[in-house]
């Protein structure tokens, strides 16, 4: 506490008489005000402490009157006394005004009650006149003094106000974080910052300096403006609440008087209160722009990031070159002389010293300058890990879910450290200087500890014990070997552990000792290479170091599904670790591939027969994994795997059951394994996991297994039979996004089978599907948008969607970034306007729907510009809207889409162009921008598909006699002849029809010629 | 001498027979191997083999040279249990006894055999004394400037917290049976005295293979 006082406080310079002042600042006031209640506590908190005497008297002047003493104290005119009194009958406080001594807590706690509103004076008066109250509350020889009865009481005292002071330290550490300079260079990054949020995102009009002339302090204001601590001016135009002309200086940003505009004669006054920047002023004078920010919750993020390196520590850089007053200096003076004042502190109560020591970092960031003040020798060197042990393996395939990113967060987690820490201290000394047989003991009594806890991985970090570990792997020692690996797995679920231990080639040890024989070390070294290999660089370090291989060799066991002899089950135990460390290396693709030219295939399939759990999981696991890649996805179908798969569906463990059905979920992308799935009944287990929809992973393995498999349409009739749609109907409310994603695409593929549709309605699914229209997943809403399109195909559908205003939802997904969904939005459109009652009344009645949808043909992606064909001629059915699309030069966008070599796109683009051609002169417009001559070439396309809609396009164009022109030119006739034989009776009339148009021409021809 | 080495085959085959009935983990043919070696070890008195045992020298400098044992008071140790009835010298029957233990026991006999060998005094405890006395050499590099004692005592009082089950301050053969099977890394806690594997096939290969060319 004296330190504190000595130290935190602000003191003044001192006046004439040498005697200096509290100053009054926010700093002192708050230290001020938590003394208060610490002695107002006291007596309370304390009791047998308090009544203690202290070994000196602290005096000072006080303000208080006899007057104001009342009972327990004997008052009389000039002096008061209290009744209570020492051993030797003292009395404990004693006043003769103005000057008063006390002589314990407890009168101190009572003067200050009866103090009232004058308390702070008089604490601020009590501390002035005692710099060192620990002085003389605790003598000079503190806690050494032999003989005094009450010296364990003097100690707890003496523990009570160090913690205090300690409290103090940390109060004034916050305090000094908030109460930085702000320096030219934060000023400039935080005035291009926000410049950087005019223009586009209009949260401002726009930032401006009122002088384009840097000094070469990088102030912008004038030198006698400097002196007072401004660095530059703002005119700032608000989206709301007009021009602010704002002042930045030191102190911060405040409003000023109009500078930069005109002459004015208080421009420089301060009109504002005073903010900690320019972003906090204009949050509080724009409404607007506090409200964009906090819209922009995610962008915030960094942005506060950013914010922190604007409060820059005071000795970082000084605009001052310039002449500065007295004052200015003088505060500099005292703000800067903190961070160095605590430097010297006496580094007495152990707390006390790591708050100076996080000081003597000069802490330029928050988070920084709290762990200074939760104060543990810990917090410096940890962080609190993510990883709990058993999370590890249920992550799934995407390599974006490394633990890459982590770096050393500043845990809080804990405030004192763990006895255990201490211990492993020694242990690791044994490690260190012991032979095999104490190194053996250290091990495995290190082993007892809590490894679990962070707090003892990290121990063995700190202290080297990493290093020996490792090294140990390296002789020739099995025990120690086998006890370091035991360690090892333990701790390398701490992502920190698994990094240090990369960083210090242990991984490269484990893989070699992969090749010993001894099967028990061969187990521990995989299983801790699969606790390791959680992130990127060591998958790669694992691969590059031939790890793959060896892993993928200790698969070769033989198990036998029946009894196993010891031995075999020590090679089932191989199998497995091996497995489970593939399964960590299997989410790079390079080791995916690796994995796979090693030759893992056919051995996963063998194990794949195992009857045990423990050994599936991996290797299913695995599976999984892998079968992101098609070449895996042959492979499973090809060993017959697919069985396998499907029986385990039906197993009692969970989690295998999810790696099964996500297996399933990712190989069904194939029409053959689908037909597999259901060739081994593997439909029905699917559906009989539908049912445990608590396990939210397993439920979305399932429904995508359900999703991929319904795809075949066989598949469909199966799931029709299990009445599966009423129960995925149920699963559309109330389910994570994984699985709605998964359930929807299922609906959508059985809504392609007609009765499935009236089934979906039937069971309320129609609702539920068209609200999801509204959300933001990319995956959701194409599936979503492909579920609504099928069921719009059945008109009683048509009609629920219209009434819930499905149609402009989906319209409104056309507006959608992404070209799947734009694409897939647009299909869906199609059935609609088809279905719906008054379907071209509801298209007009969408303002701008139909530019929109029009100015999609300028998409660069195929499948969206097929998708929206379909959509306009489903639109061009409508004459009016035809009028409207016209307008909005639908036909030259549709002709600058011929020269197309997309069959789809083709296929729809004449169906597109045969509509259009209804209205007005639009079949001559397209003759002349070009569209008939590379129609006529879709008639030689591959896709049989094309054929009709080309030839419908051509016959509604060769009603304009060039157009018959150019298509003779191009050689039509030959070709639609042709067409003519087809047995499609739509192609055939259409081909006839326009051989008839051209012959017809030809004929009038020759009769105005020779007639 | 093709007579004599002729009866001495038949002789060592009738024993080979009993005793490998007698003894786990050896069948005739390597009991008979075994008592070959013996018999070259003990020199060219084979026929006197009944009187004559190998001694205390020769023992130890096997388990020196063949299974890589370094410590001589753990080696002296290992002789005595060897040697069962305590004459100072092994018999046919002690040797082919103490080698199924210490080459193919179980992990019980193992268990039994280290803490014989463990129990100095053979009292049936592991005192903190014996430790001390076992582990006095463990620490190579010095921790501390401090009383190198001090670590020494230590390490054993970390022995204790890990293998004393019974809290009585010392480890009885159960509290060692106890912590070696719940670690079995403990097996040797106070120094080597089991070859290993690296060793032991390197001697069986020598035993087996020499004496079946005779």
């Amino acid at each position: 506490m004296g330190t504190a006082i000595k130290r935190v406080f602000q003191w003044s310079r001192p006046n004439d008489s040498g005697v200096s002042v509290l100053e009054d600042t926010s700093l002192n006031r708050d230290l001020l005000r938590h003394i208060i209640d610490f002695v107002q506590q006291f007596s309370t908190v304390h009791p047998n402490e308090a009544s203690m005497p202290f070994y000196e008297p602290l005096q000072w002047s006080t303000s208080l009157q006899p007057s104001d003493f009342h009972s327990e104290y004997t008052v009389s005119d000039t002096s008061v006394e209290s009744q209570e009194t020492d051993a030797d009958g003292r009395p404990l406080l004693h006043m003769t005004p103005p000057h008063i001594s006390v002589r314990s807590f407890s009168q101190l706690s009572k003067l200050l009650v009866l103090s009232d509103d004058r308390k702070f004076k008089e604490a601020e008066a009590c501390l002035e006149a005692n710099r060192d109250p620990m002085l003389k509350i605790l003598g000079p020889d503190v806690g050494t003094e032999p003989g005094q009865d009450s010296s364990e009481d003097k100690l707890r005292l003496q523990v009570i106000l160090r913690q205090l002071g300690t409290q103090l330290l940390g109060n004034s550490v916050h305090q000094f974080s908030e109460d930085i300079m702000v320096s030219p260079v934060a000023v400039k990054r935080e005035v291009e910052e926000l410049q950087g949020l005019c223009g586009e995102k209009k949260r401002l009009k726009s930032v401006l300096y009122t002088s384009d002339f840097e000094f070469s302090n990088s102030c912008r204001s004038p030198p006698w403006r400097q002196v007072h601590g401004e660095i530059a001016y703002l005119i700032i135009e608000t989206c709301d609440v007009g021009t602010l002309f704002v002042t930045c200086s030191t102190d911060g940003a405040f409003l000023n008087g109009g500078i930069g505009h005109g002459r004015h004669e208080n421009a420089f006054d301060r009109k504002s209160e005073v903010y900690r920047d320019v972003t906090t002023l204009l949050k509080n004078k724009s409404p607007h722009f506090a409200e964009d920010l906090m819209k922009q919750d995610l962008q915030e993020e960094p942005q506060t990031a950013q914010k922190l390196q604007h409060v820059e520590a005071v000795d970082a850089e000084e605009p001052g070159q310039t002449p500065r007053s007295y004052e200015q200096e003088e505060k500099n003076a005292t703000e800067r002389q903190e961070p160095a004042l605590n430097k010297d502190l006496e580094p007495s109560p152990p707390n006390c010293e790591i708050a100076t020591e996080s000081l003597k970092k000069s802490p330029k960031s928050e988070s920084k300058k709290k762990t200074a003040a939760s104060g543990s020798p810990l917090t410096g060197c940890t962080s609190s890990h993510k990883a709990s042990p058993g999370e590890g393996y249920s992550e799934s395939s995407s390599e974006s879910e490394d633990d890459e990113e982590i770096i050393e967060r500043r845990g809080d987690s804990y405030t004192d450290v763990p006895s255990e820490y201490w211990h492993i201290q020694k242990l690791v000394k044994y490690l260190k200087g012991g032979n095999q047989t104490a190194t053996v003991i250290a091990l495995c009594s290190m082993r007892d500890c809590n490894l679990a806890q962070e707090a003892c991985q990290l121990a063995i970090r700190d202290v080297g014990g990493l290093e020996v570990l490792i090294n140990l792997l390296d002789t020739e020692e099995l025990k120690c070997k086998i006890g370091s690996l035991k360690i090892l797995k333990e701790i390398s679920h701490s992502a920190q552990i698994r990094r240090a231990i990369v960083d210090l080639g242990g991984l490269q040890t484990m893989v070699s000792i992969l090749d010993t024989p001894d099967k028990q070390l061969k187990c521990l070294a995989a299983e801790t290479i699969a606790n390791v290999a959680r992130f990127r660089r060591a998958r790669r370090t694992v691969r590059q170091h031939g790890g793959i291989w060896r892993l993928v060799k200790l698969l070769e066991c033989a198990p036998k599904p029946t009894t196993l002899s010891t031995e075999q089950e020590k090679d089932v135990e191989v199998a497995r670790c091996g497995a489970l460390a593939l399964w960590s290396c299997s989410k790079s693709t390079r080791n995916k591939e690796a994995i796979r030219k090693a030759g893992a295939i056919p051995l996963l399939g063998r194990l794949l027969k195992s009857p045990q759990n423990n050994v599936l999981i991996p290797v299913v696991g695995t599976l999984q994994e892998c079968a992101s890649e098609r070449s895996y996805r042959i492979a499973i179908q090809k060993e017959g795997m697919i069985e396998d798969l499907v029986k385990n569906l039906s197993c009692d463990n969970q989690e295998l059951q999810t790696h099964c059905a996500s297996a399933i979920f990712k190989c069904a992308e194939d029409k053959q394994t689908r037909d597999l799935v259901r060739q081994f009944n593997g439909l029905h287990s699917l559906v009989v996991l539908l049912k445990q929809t608590e396990n939210k992973q397993l439920l979305a393995a399932t429904t995508g297994a359900i999703w991929k498999c319904s795809i075949s349409m066989e598949n469909v009739e199966k799931f029709e039979e299990y009445r599966v749609l009423q129960t995925l109907v149920a699963l559309l409310s109330d389910q994570p996004e994984e699985v709605l994603v998964n359930v929807v695409g299922a609906l959508g593929e059985c809504a392609q089978r007609p009765v499935n549709r009236i089934a979906i309605r039937k069971s309320g699914g129609i609702p539920p599907l068209v609200s999801l229209l509204t959300g933001t997943n990319q995956a959701l809403l194409i599936n979503v948008t492909r579920a609504v399109g099928a069921c719009a195909m059945d008109p009683e559908n048509m009609a629920i969607i219209d009434r819930l205003d499905g149609v402009r939802l989906l319209w409104s997904l056309l507006k959608n970034p992404n070209p799947a969904v734009q694409a897939s939005a647009a299909w869906a459109i199609c059935p609609c306007i088809e279905n719906a009652k008054d379907s071209g009344e509801m298209v007009r009645s969408f303002v701008g729907g139909l530019e929109l949808i029009v100015n999609l043909l300028n998409s660069p992606n195929s499948e969206v510009l097929a998708s929206v064909c379909a959509a306009i001629s489903k639109i061009a059915k409508d004459e009016e809207n035809l009028a409207v699309i016209t307008d909005h030069s639908v036909v030259p966008m549709l002709s600058s889409l011929t020269n197309t070599t997309d069959d789809n796109l083709r296929r729809y683009l004449s169906k597109a162009i045969a509509r259009c051609c209804m209205w007005g002169s639009n079949r001559a417009a397209f003759g002349e921008a070009g569209a008939v001559a590379p129609l006529v070439h879709y008639l030689c396309s591959k896709d049989p598909k094309v054929y009709q809609t080309t030839a419908q396009a051509l016959f509604q164009l060769s009603k304009d006699p060039n157009n018959c022109i150019t298509m003779h030119q191009s050689g039509v006739v030959k070709l639609l002849i042709g067409m003519m034989g087809s047995s499609d009776e739509v192609l055939q009339e259409a081909a006839a029809s326009c051989v008839a148009n051209i012959r017809r021409l030809a004929l009038a021809n020759e009769k105005n010629r020779f007639g | 001498m093709a007579e004599m080495s002729a009866l001495s085959r038949k002789l060592i085959q009738n024993m080979a027979e009993t005793l490998s009935k007698q003894v786990k983990h050896f069948n005739k043919t390597e009991t008979e191997c075994l008592i070959r070696l013996f018999n070259t070890l003990l020199g060219e008195k084979t026929e006197s083999k009944a009187t004559h045992g190998l001694d205390r020298g020769k023992f130890r400098n096997i388990l020196h040279s063949t299974f890589g044992l370094t410590d001589d008071m753990i080696m002296d140790r290992v002789f005595r249990t060897f040697d069962k009835d305590n004459d100072s010298s092994l018999s046919v029957k002690e040797w082919i006894e103490g080698l199924a233990v210490f080459l193919r026991g179980t992990l019980d006999e193992k268990i039994k055999f280290c803490f014989v060998v463990y129990d100095l005094n053979g009292d049936g405890y592991i005192s903190r004394e014996e430790m001390f006395h076992m582990l006095k050499n463990s620490l190579i590099k010095q921790l501390t400037e401090e009383d190198p004692d001090e670590g020494i005592k230590d390490l054993v009082e970390i022995v204790l917290k890990k293998m004393d089950y019974d809290h009585d301050s010392r480890i009885s053969f159960s509290d060692f049976s106890n912590a070696v099977r719940d670690e079995n890394l403990l097996l040797e806690a106070f120094g080597p005295c089991l070859p290993d594997l690296k060793s032991i096939q390197a001697f069986e290969q020598h035993a087996f293979q020499d004496t079946s060319r005779t």
